[in-house]
């Protein structure tokens, strides 16, 4: 159990993470690269049209991977939140403030994919009767207020534990709006794939699990850079960023 | 329990002594129920059908009104903070604050609920279950949104900003007690709903200051 203890205490080192991140970030954003345009020809050129909803529904290999991203970045952004407001490890504030734009806009991005889908197989572009049109807008709002918190109080530390409190309690209320939006449900297909059973054919759904693997690493991707970039703009007096740069740029 | 039933006693006297601003919210009530009936035409059918919900909105909206004053004065005299650093159970004073945050916004307004629903053209046998879903479900209300103010004292403007921390957290509840009011008023079922408000209101009342005095706590150390 040493090394968890050690890789605890070498996270409250920005320079360590900042380094040791370096090749994460290649990797995450490889990997995303390659699953995404692997997923997405695939699931555009290869994967068969549904019986039903013909080309429209190849709009899911967008859709569906951007929502599963603006949900599960809600959860990781309570985690970061509960570890800020527990032990008050830096880091934690770093990665909330690199999560919210990214799943802010997963989220907003996801939305208006349903709405392009909802078009043509529903003739509507809103549903307001359909739980996971609006518990998805709620999320977004809920984004959009922890962005606004941290902008609205001026001291950058009591912000992030601001915001960290906001997400914290997002996180326990968020159950509690899914299922009480979900009591409306009428026009929506039910959930489209779950780990147990899956509701489509093999050739269809492999694609979209390429995608969703390829959203999760530019997730990553995009989470580390941000943190890395958060963490020179935090740091940049002291001496470790000062040499980065002049090794860099030479200034 | 001292310091409960003190500042509980302070915060009801503060409220009788500054009697424009307890009653202000219940006025922009009534002023916003008027200019829904305009805004409808007056025309009873349209009213009557969409009242339970408008209704509703109202509160959610009248509740932020005196959640944005609700900490200020305290934090910027000073007294906040000294009541943070009591060491006998620091949060019951800040559980009295919402309490009687909770009597001039939530329980005024279940009282005045039947005249405003009748002024809305609810039928008598609605206005029952108004006043109980109100019961129900202003308390959760109250409290979660106890946690936004509190996020937001030391923020200038931050009134604004109130909305958009605490409306989210407000759905539940705003679906609920909809639900439950035209449900009774239909003669349908609607006593799950407001067993489920009665629900939401005892989960926030329980863990919501816990989360505002957190929340106080930061804010404090901000300012």
């Amino acid at each position: 159990m040493s090394w968890i203890k050690r890789l605890w205490h070498r996270l409250g080192s920005p320079r360590w993470f900042y380094e040791m991140m370096q090749p994460w970030q290649t990797g995450f954003g490889f990997a995303a690269l390659v699953l995404l345009l692997i997923g997405t020809v695939w699931g555009l050129a290869f994967a068969p049209a549904d019986y039903q909803q013909g080309n429209s529904f190849r709009i899911i290999y967008a859709h569906v991977p951007m929502v599963v991203l603006a949900q599960s970045a809600y959860m990781m952004l309570g985690a970061a939140g509960l570890v800020l407001l527990v032990w008050r490890m830096k880091l934690a504030d770093v990665a909330m403030v690199a999560i919210v734009p990214v799943g802010a806009t997963v989220t907003a991005l996801g939305l208006f994919s349903g709405a392009v889908w909802g078009r043509p197989t529903w003739g509507t572009w809103w549903e307001w009767t359909d739980a996971r049109l609006v518990s998805t807008l709620v999320l977004l709002f809920l984004y959009l207020g922890v962005y606004a918190l941290r902008e609205a109080i001026p001291r950058a530390e009591s912000a992030g534990r601001a915001c960290a409190l906001l997400a914290v309690v997002g996180l326990v209320n968020i159950p509690i709006i899914k299922y009480s939006v979900e009591w409306w449900t009428t026009l929506h297909q039910g959930a489209t794939f779950t780990v147990t059973k899956m509701a489509m054919p093999l050739e269809m759904a492999a694609p979209l699990i390429v995608n969703v693997l390829g959203a999760y690493c530019l997730f990553g991707y995009l989470v580390i850079l941000n943190m890395r970039t958060e963490i020179l703009r935090r740091e940049r007096d002291t001496q470790w960023v000062g040499a980065l740069r002049e090794a860099q740029h030479g200034i | 329990m001292g310091m409960f039933r003190h500042q509980v006693v302070r915060e009801w006297r503060l409220l009788l002594r500054a009697r424009a601003d307890a009653l202000n919210p219940i006025i922009f009530l009534v002023l916003c129920v008027t200019l829904f009936a305009i805004a409808l035409d007056g025309n009873p059918e349209a009213l009557r059908r969409h009242a339970a919900g408008v209704f509703w909105v109202l509160v959610l909206l009248t509740n932020l009104l005196s959640l944005d004053s609700m900490f200020r004065r305290d934090f910027e005299d000073g007294t906040l903070e000294q009541l943070l650093l009591l060491s006998e159970v620091p949060f019951l004073p800040i559980v009295g604050k919402m309490l009687v945050q909770w009597l001039a916004a939530g329980a005024l307004v279940v009282l005045v609920s039947p005249l405003l629903g009748t002024i809305l053209q609810m039928r008598p046998e609605a206005l029952v279950p108004l006043a109980l879903a109100l019961l129900a479900g202003t308390p959760a209300v109250s409290m979660l949104g106890a946690v936004g103010a509190a996020l937001l004292v030391g923020v200038r403007r931050g009134g604004a900003l109130l909305g958009l921390l605490t409306l989210p957290f407000y759905i539940p509840v705003l679906i609920f007690g909809t639900a439950a009011v035209n449900g009774l008023a239909d003669g349908g079922g609607g006593m799950a709903q407001i067993y489920w408000l009665a629900a939401m209101s005892v989960l926030a009342v329980t863990l919501a200051p816990f989360a505002v005095w957190a929340a106080l706590k930061i804010s404090v150390e901000n300012g």
